[in-house]
């Protein structure tokens, strides 16, 4: 199989659904140039009536995503970080996510959101790094955040065609990663969790830019004789709960790898999943690692304490692996 | 107004009719608990949401907010369906999940009441640039108060709609008060119409206790942004006879002279425009009252019949696609 760049194949995912509908525009800040490479070229084949660069005006430009998308159109919306959705949360969260609920099921609002350079991409500081997932799955926003170029284009290519709202979170730290991507058209769905490398010992649920880390460590753990299973859920709403559950039952030990803050974020979440639906397997507490709850701050060695790292997570699985001997 | 039919005359005065006496039964209804709740009423603005509304086709957009009773109303909505929503009935427009402050009817380009003041304009904006994109000619009317001209994503709004000419009107329903707040506190302007010339827009004040003359522009406002010349300004000058919302006799607040109340009452456009219609021979507005009359008791009894929803189907209907496990249950 051919192996191309993470962007390089979302890209590809997304010319391939304008091409496929012509109700596909696009929106958002420096799109035409491209500032982040997903649009690039854009204008030459679907040509301005398709790709809008809109003003600094986040609110407004979601919402008439909401508006175009219920009178038939099917918007990707692109923001270049996390913190743009503070400032469109009402028009995200309290108006293109409800409104369907709220209208009795009138209507869909296929709006796709994509952030291009998703979480920590180091030495940018507390307003360029944040990664709130968590706060989208509180308001039942669908969110994906594929790991590998071939998820980047199958599981882009799906939220597009999605009837809701979806937002599409890509890794900053995982867009110029290469990996095998099929030829042709294919979609990743929505709900399904990936296992990134099968184990029988200790389950350790990698989230986005995490995953590869997670990966790294499992070599590590591997060589002290730990057999683990890493798993990569890549869509997050919906959850493929089963897949998560099935491993917990297989090894008994559940240690969470998470780009999110502490204090209810998804590892939160995924915990109260082992504990209400996997309670009786393990045989280890269910460990956390995640961001601490400050802001990431902007110097090397402050950001590095504060983010999640390989060391962390080697240390809670050996943790996690030690406690059934006690 | 040579232009307008004798038919369209008394089409403004069933529409303005039909809301003022809605508006009366669901008060009535909000004392009884017959309507959960409390509701915003559109008493004493319905000259404004009458005249903008029968500037428009059906295939047009309107976006409404809190106090929309009126808008939908004039848009064709059923008051039917309205009456039920508002009693939180499944035969609601809403299937009972929305209430007074989000009615919607999508076939009828009712993209919605909202709770968020100044959140629907945006949203018309992209009902607007679908038409564009699809080589229609429709319009999208935005509906907001005075309050709203303070609203970030309002004037967010204006920019989009003039940078990119999309055929919108903004229609700013200046009833002088954001709840307790006189906008002569909290703007500078002496007219909200300015607002839009900072947008490169144009921008107009016209009397919102006039039909006629809010029709008058508005369609001006309608041909301008059909015609592909882009979006414009309407300000209305209104006034809401009552409170705030149907609650506020129990908060014992005064914000207005009953003096000032009275001088706008006297200019009531269910007073002045009934008399036009009948000084001119147009027709006797008794009779329209008598059918008016006859529908909302109509509307009454078929929400007071209409079954309550099945306390499970709050889980439906919130996805398009749904999959295992969605929406997520608190037990």
């Amino acid at each position: 199989m051919r192996e191309i760049r993470y962007l390089e194949a979302m890209r590809e995912g997304l010319f391939e659904e304008m091409r496929r509908d012509p109700s596909v525009i696009v929106l958002g800040e420096d799109v035409r140039h491209s500032v982040r490479g997903l649009t690039k070229g854009i204008v030459g084949e679907f040509g301005p009536a398709r790709i809008y660069d809109t003003p600094i005006s986040e609110a407004a430009f979601t919402g008439l995503a909401t508006g175009a998308a219920l009178a038939g159109m099917r918007p990707v919306v692109e923001y270049q970080i996390n913190a743009l959705l503070f400032v469109a949360f009402d028009q995200l969260v309290d108006q293109a996510q409800k409104l369907r609920y709220m209208m009795g099921g009138q209507g869909t609002i296929p709006v796709t959101y994509v952030i291009t350079a998703s979480g920590a991409r180091r030495a940018l500081a507390g307003q360029h790094s944040d990664h709130l997932y968590p706060l989208l799955l509180h308001m039942g926003m669908k969110t994906v955040m594929p790991t590998t170029p071939e998820d980047a284009k199958g599981l882009f290519k799906a939220a597009i065609r999605e009837d809701d709202p979806v937002m599409v979170l890509s890794p900053a730290a995982l867009l110029a990663t290469k990996g095998p991507v099929p030829d042709g058209d294919y979609v990743t769905p929505l709900g399904r969790a990936r296992v990134a490398r099968e184990g029988t010992d200790l389950t350790i649920v990698a989230v986005g830019p995490l995953v590869p880390e997670a990966l790294v460590a499992a070599e590590t753990l591997a060589a002290e004789g730990i057999s683990a299973e890493v798993i990569d859920p890549r869509s997050l709403l919906p959850l493929d709960a089963e897949t998560l559950l099935e491993s917990a039952r297989k090894t008994g030990h559940v240690v969470l790898f998470d780009d999110s803050n502490r204090t209810c974020g998804f590892a939160a979440e995924l915990a109260a999943l082992f504990a209400d639906r996997a309670w009786e397997a393990l045989r280890a507490p269910v460990r956390r690692i995640t961001r601490a709850d400050v802001p990431v701050p902007f110097s090397t060695p402050l950001e590095s304490y504060v983010l999640p790292s390989r060391e962390r997570l080697l240390d809670a699985c050996r943790a996690c692996r030690a406690a059934v001997q006690a | 107004m040579g232009e307008l039919t004798r038919d369209q005359l008394v089409g403004f005065y069933r529409t303005m009719r039909t809301i003022r006496r809605f508006e009366q039964r669901v008060v009535e209804l909000v004392n009884r608990n017959d309507i959960p709740g409390a509701a915003h009423e559109y008493v004493g603005e319905e000259a404004v949401a009458t005249g903008v509304c029968h500037a428009l086709r059906p295939d047009d957009v309107i976006t409404s907010t809190h106090r929309g009773h009126g808008h939908i109303l004039a848009k064709s909505g059923d008051p039917r369906r309205m009456m039920a929503e508002l009693m939180g009935k499944s035969s609601g427009y809403n299937r009972g999940r929305g209430g007074s402050m989000h009615i919607a009817d999508l076939r009828l380009g009712i993209f919605g009441a909202n709770g968020i003041v100044g959140a629907g304009a945006p949203i018309a904006c992209g009902a607007a640039m679908a038409a564009k994109l699809k080589g229609r000619d429709g319009v999208a009317a935005a509906f907001f108060g005075d309050g709203a001209t303070n609203q970030g994503v309002l004037l967010e709004a204006l920019n989009l709609a003039a940078i990119w000419k999309l055929p919108v009107v903004f229609v700013c329903e200046n009833n002088g008060y954001a709840i307790s707040a006189s906008i002569r506190e909290m703007s500078p302007l002496h007219h909200l119409a300015d607002r839009a010339s900072a947008f490169g827009m144009p921008g107009d004040t016209v009397d919102g206790m006039d039909v006629l003359a809010v029709n008058e522009t508005a369609s001006r406002a309608v041909a301008r942004a059909r015609a592909g010349d882009g979006p414009s300004f309407v300000e209305c000058l209104t006034y809401r006879f009552v409170g705030h919302f149907t609650a506020e006799k129990a908060l014992g607040i005064k914000y207005r002279s009953d003096e000032e109340i009275e001088e706008w009452r006297q200019r009531d456009p269910l007073v002045t425009y009934p008399a036009w219609l009948r000084e001119r021979g147009i027709c006797d507005p008794a009779r329209v009252d008598a059918e008016v009359e006859a529908v909302l008791e109509e509307a009454v009894a078929f929400a007071r019949q209409s079954p309550l929803p099945a306390a499970e189907e709050a889980l439906d209907g919130m996805y398009a696609t749904t999959y295992p496990g969605l929406p997520a249950r608190g037990w």
